[in-house]
């Protein structure tokens, strides 16, 4: 099993998000960057997986040279090698994010190397566009389930559970097949410290591909209003308690 | 100009946000004809129809096909683009629900159209200008969407569903040209939620602890409290990621969503991609050790103190409360 995880380098904010002053972009002077949850279960599944089967886990990003880090990050957890597609910083939209990777899996089958699986995150942290993944298979002509939080890939198949309201729903894709994740998946291991020297020796394969037009074109980020609230302090410890019991029952959560 | 709503099915006739996204599509060209389309199995759909109707459609295409006994997204998918061709509307909405946004992606790809998920405003014209939700909501993003029709998705609650009676709307069933390639991805089994127990989604009460709790056995006192309210308990990403309570408690950007009457959050700090979950909540009260800790800002009561001493406290007090 040849398994392909894309994942997608984001900053990690806080408790308050602030932008900079052309409001193109969150200010990150002071901030470290991640990937999504949804993506590391994508990881963790891709070394699952291969652990199981045998194989190749392969980890895809498309972004700035920094995002080198979260490939590394990868690669500490299990991941064999690292394709990356540098950009120059500005974030890609998702037609044009779907093509560069698609074009990327194509461009590995030329090699000989061809996926069975390829694992998205449901929906990227920052552009939440629900799409990149759905975009992909298309392309490559495979079938896409989406929102995942149980996978099991059996005899050329893989049964994906779904959540929905009241319960989960199953689809059976025949492979290969691109799936979309979701946090819940699986718990993701820590990387350990051989982890961490290993990857700084494993292959990381960069290109830069050119930048289309956007076609869902950023104008500006706005950080929404209205939401900062001043606490009333209810108390010190427990003495505050009759307090928080008069709150509850004006509101009517005490019957 | 015409706009056409793709509409979701729910347990009793169209779902909650499909009715949002109506209203929404209503605003994009006010007065003109808007047309829906709903999947059903052959023979099915003509109260549903009605429905719609009370909602400003003016014709309702409904899909048959066997397929649409369950999800099949492609299909549906398929389905939305023939319609798109037969009608060439200015613009295709759909909920900004998990379906919504999946099957207009598929849209998206077939036509090789950008989409735009989760949107707040928009305005028809060429670019459409619209404002979306990025990071769960807690930023917004003003863009320029290209290419014709307009595909998007509408932000759940964004906009409320509201009654706009139709002349009774027109009913047409059309079955799609569906290949065996376009019904691989369906559900094929569903598999039933344990019975019993609050859901975290819709309870009127959530008490929730963070890394505060320091431990998985720190959520007795958690569970105590949620339980003397009826409600239901849950936690951070701190806590799921140290295996302290299941994923399927975590509230915010990728948990659960919650909105209910008053939300209990014990040592969770406030980062942005928790305060996503809870922005339905009526009522925050915080409860941290820190009087700085960024969750103060959004919520409404606080108390200082450690929450092993404090919530305890608030549980003997309902008690005394209740004995009275
Ligand atoms: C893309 C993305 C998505 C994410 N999605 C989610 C999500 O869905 N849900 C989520 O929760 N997080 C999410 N996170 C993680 C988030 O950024 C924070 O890391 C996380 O919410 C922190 O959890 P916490 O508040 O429990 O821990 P901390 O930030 O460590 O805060 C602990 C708090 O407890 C207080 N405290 C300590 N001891 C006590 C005590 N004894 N009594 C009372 N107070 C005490 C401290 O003062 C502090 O305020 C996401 C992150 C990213 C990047
Ligand atoms: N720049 C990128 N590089 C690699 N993968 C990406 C990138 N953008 C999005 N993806 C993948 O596509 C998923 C869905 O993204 P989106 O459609 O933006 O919500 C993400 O969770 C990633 O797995």
């Amino acid at each position: 099993m040849n398994v392909l995880v894309c994942v997608k380098r984001v900053p990690m904010t806080g408790g308050t998000i602030v932008l900079t002053p052309d409001g193109q972009a969150i200010a990150t002077q002071h901030l470290g960057f991640t990937i999504s949850p949804h993506e590391e279960c994508g990881v963790e599944e891709a070394v699952r997986i291969v652990e199981r089967h045998g194989g190749e886990s392969v980890v895809l990003t498309l972004g700035p040279p920094e995002a080198e880090e979260q490939l590394r990050d990868a690669l500490a957890l299990g991941i064999d090698r690292a394709i990356h597609l540098v950009t120059d910083g500005e974030e890609w939209d998702a037609q044009a994010t779907a093509a560069a990777i698609a074009a990327a899996v194509e461009a590995e089958r030329a090699a000989g190397i061809e996926y069975d699986l390829l694992l998205f995150g449901n929906e990227s942290a920052d552009a939440g566009g629900y799409q990149v993944g759905v975009r992909v298979a298309h392309r490559l002509g495979l079938p896409c389930a989406t929102g995942l939080k149980s996978l099991a890939v059996e005899g050329g198949r893989i049964r994906c559970e779904q959540e929905a309201p009241g319960g989960r729903d199953v689809y059976d894709l025949p492979l290969p097949a691109v799936v979309t994740v979701k946090e819940g998946l699986n718990l993701p291991r820590y990387p350990s410290v051989p982890g961490r020297m290993r990857a700084q020796r494993k292959p990381v394969a960069a290109s830069r591909p050119a930048r289309p037009e956007p076609r869902l074109e950023r104008l500006r980020l706005v950080v929404p209003g209205g939401q900062r609230k001043q606490a009333e302090i209810l108390g010190h410890g427990p003495e505050a308690a009759p307090r928080v019991v008069e709150v509850l029952e004006r509101i009517g959560v005490l019957t | 100009m015409t706009v056409l709503a793709l509409v979701e099915r729910g347990p009793e006739g169209p779902d909650e946000l499909s009715l949002q996204a109506l209203a929404f599509a209503r605003s994009l060209a006010p007065g003109e004809p808007l047309h829906a389309l709903a999947p059903v199995r052959g023979g099915e759909g003509t109260e549903l129809a009605a429905t719609l109707g009370e909602h400003g459609v003016s014709t309702v295409h409904l899909a048959e096909h066997e397929a649409f006994a369950a999800h099949a997204p492609v299909a549906l998918a398929r389905a939305v683009v023939e319609l798109v061709e037969r009608l060439a509307p200015a613009a295709v909405v759909a909920a900004g629900s998990e379906r919504g946004n999946e099957v207009l992606a598929h849209v998206g790809a077939l036509l090789d159209l950008p989409l735009a998920t989760n949107c707040l405003e928009a305005a028809l014209g060429e670019p459409m200008r619209l404002t979306r939700l990025r990071w769960g909501g807690s930023l917004l993003e003003e863009a320029s969407l290209h290419g014709s029709p307009k595909l998007l998705t509408v932000a759940p609650h964004a906009v409320p569903a509201e009654a706009a009676p139709a002349a009774g709307p027109a009913v047409e069933r059309f079955t799609p040209s569906l290949t065996d390639a376009d019904l691989v991805v369906r559900v094929v089994e569903r598999v039933q939620a344990a019975a019993g127990g609050i859901s975290l989604a819709d309870a009127k009460v959530v008490v929730s602890a963070g890394r505060g709790a320091g431990s998985a056995e720190g959520f007795a006192v958690i569970e105590e409290l949620a339980a003397l309210l009826g409600g239901a308990v849950g936690c951070s990403r701190a806590v799921t990621m140290a295996g302290w309570r299941p994923h399927t408690d975590q509230v915010g950007q990728t948990g659960t969503k919650i909105a209910p009457d008053v939300y209990i959050a014990c040592g969770i700090s406030g980062a942005t991609q928790h305060l996503a979950g809870c922005k339905g909540a009526k009522t925050l009260l915080a409860i941290n050790t820190d009087p700085d800790a960024p969750i103060l800002a959004s919520a409404d009561y606080a108390v200082i103190g450690d929450l092993h001493e404090v919530v305890p406290a608030i549980s003997a007090e309902i008690r005394k409360a209740r004995g009275r």
